[in-house]
């Protein structure tokens, strides 16, 4: 049997989450962690990075590829569903909820992001450094708007991981999700913290 | 004077007697806009849901004194294995046989459940459900021309396990609780994966295993599923449907890689 299209789409969608998206946010992360320590540590993470060899190749099959797959096809999923948690509010289906809004705000976020830093930096003659974040989050509301989106991206990754290992069979028993749900707790708090450091470091 | 003016005269203080009051959503037919209507039924003492509604049915005036159409509403067992009485009581998709009055706050609502085509008042077409087990081949295939003999034993600690899930008797409570059954998918929600854990967890049953998790990979299968764990809260019999999910998850994913890679069938 051929394999079908919709369980493929689904697994891979499921899949491109966690990789490589789920690694690149936490390379995103750390490398943007230098800024905790000086602009110039900061400076130079970036410009390593954008000194990688075939740079355009990484970002087209690691980055851009999978994230816009998984972008539209989330928003496809969004629509396949219709939130019911007033009539049943268990933890589960408010986590189901967070996911769809979260995801949605990420689509907004990022396209934001994005064009704020790599589309100017590429066509509009910018240079990534310090100094563009910094202006970027002088304004309060774009500040505001940076956390909320780190937040979104850190939940919906760690929540993403719990529902990959039932997607993939991993977690199969009660006890395994349960532990699933505390271990994803954890990476939720801590990615939150390098992510909001982070960006702290540039007010 | 007709009994029911008899009655009257006989028992003066009647009006004053404990009455059950339900607010339940009518609908005429499968296309007609739905309205509510207001009844009181006099209280019994162990009364359920559906010795209510056979009392309305008896006297079907609604609490305004009007002549009203006796409600329409499925049943079977009685004992809620069969499943057929499910609606959704004081907001709760559940089966009305085994709904108390007396552990029911009043008014008690009475609504058809959301997720199926309604048919009339509390009546509603569940057979797409019926439709998913097709799907699924949820059965095990032993008709022939001839004797095939016996079967392979079944384990004890399996038969445990896989005991509990054919206590699933397509009530179609968790399919109206899962947000992925709806109008906008074809998902066949919940019951028909843990049918599929069922039948393949059978000696017998597991020759056609590969059968079973084709047709879940299908459109509308497990793919579907996106775990907002709804049904494992809501089914009334206990059944583990999301340990279930998970387990065909693995299953079809490891079928995928057979199917594709090859190895096994």
């Amino acid at each position: 049997m051929a394999l079908n299209k919709e369980f493929a789409a689904r697994r891979l969608h499921s899949l491109l989450g966690i990789i490589p998206i789920g690694l690149f946010l936490m390379q995103h992360f750390v490398v943007n962690h230098f800024a905790t320590r000086s602009a110039e540590a900061f400076n130079g993470a970036a410009h390593f990075m954008e000194n990688l060899p075939f740079r355009i190749f990484l970002e087209m099959f690691l980055i851009y590829i999978p994230i816009l797959f998984h972008g539209i096809y989330g928003l496809f999923i969004v629509f396949q569903g219709k939130a019911n948690a007033k009539r049943f509010g268990y933890f589960r289906n408010w986590m189901y909820i967070f996911q769809r809004i979260t995801g949605v705000f990420l689509l907004v976020f990022i396209t934001w992001h994005v064009w704020d830093t790599w589309v100017q930096a590429q066509f509009f003659g910018a240079e990534v450094n310090y100094q563009m974040m910094a202006d970027i989050v002088a304004n309060p509301w774009m500040l505001a708007f940076y956390i909320v989106g780190i937040l979104s991206a850190t939940f919906h990754f760690s929540n993403g991981l719990w529902s990959f290992l039932v997607t993939w069979g991993i977690t199969v028993t009660p006890k395994a999700q349960l532990a699933a749900t505390y271990f994803t707790l954890v990476v939720f708090v801590a990615m939150s913290v390098i992510g909001l450091r982070a960006i702290f470091a540039f007010v | 004077m007709s009994d029911a003016q008899a009655q009257e005269t006989r028992n003066p203080e009647e009006t004053d007697a404990k009455k059950v009051k339900f607010i339940i959503t009518r609908q005429d037919d499968p296309d007609s806009p739905s309205y509510d209507q207001e009844f009181e039924v006099p209280y019994r003492e162990n009364m359920n849901v559906i010795s209510a509604l056979m009392e309305i049915r008896r006297n079907p005036i609604d609490s305004q004194g009007n002549q009203a159409n006796p409600v329409i509403w499925d049943m079977n067992c009685l004992e809620e294995v069969c499943g057929a009485c499910s609606m959704i009581i004081n907001g709760t998709a559940r089966q009305s046989c085994t709904a108390l009055i007396d552990q029911l706050e009043q008014p008690i609502r009475l609504e058809p459940m959301k997720t199926f085509p309604v048919m009339r008042d509390l009546q509603v077409d569940r057979s797409r459900m019926f439709d998913s087990l097709k799907k699924v081949k949820a059965w095990i295939p032993i008709d022939g021309t001839y004797d095939l003999g016996p079967g392979p034993r079944m384990a004890e600690n399996k038969r445990q396990w896989s005991y509990e899930l054919s206590k699933c008797m397509t009530c179609g409570v968790c399919l109206e609780a899962c947000p992925n059954v709806n109008d906008n998918s074809s998902f066949i929600g919940p019951a028909a994966i843990s049918q599929v854990r069922l039948f393949n967890s059978h000696p017998t049953g597991e020759m056609n295993k590969s059968d079973r998790l084709e047709a879940l990979m299908g459109e509308g299968g497990i793919s579907s599923c996106s775990n907002s764990q709804n049904c494992v809260e809501v089914c009334p019999k206990g059944i583990p449907l999301t340990t279930s999910i998970a387990a065909m998850n693995r299953e079809t994913n490891i079928q995928s890689f057979k199917n594709f890679f090859g190895g096994g069938n």
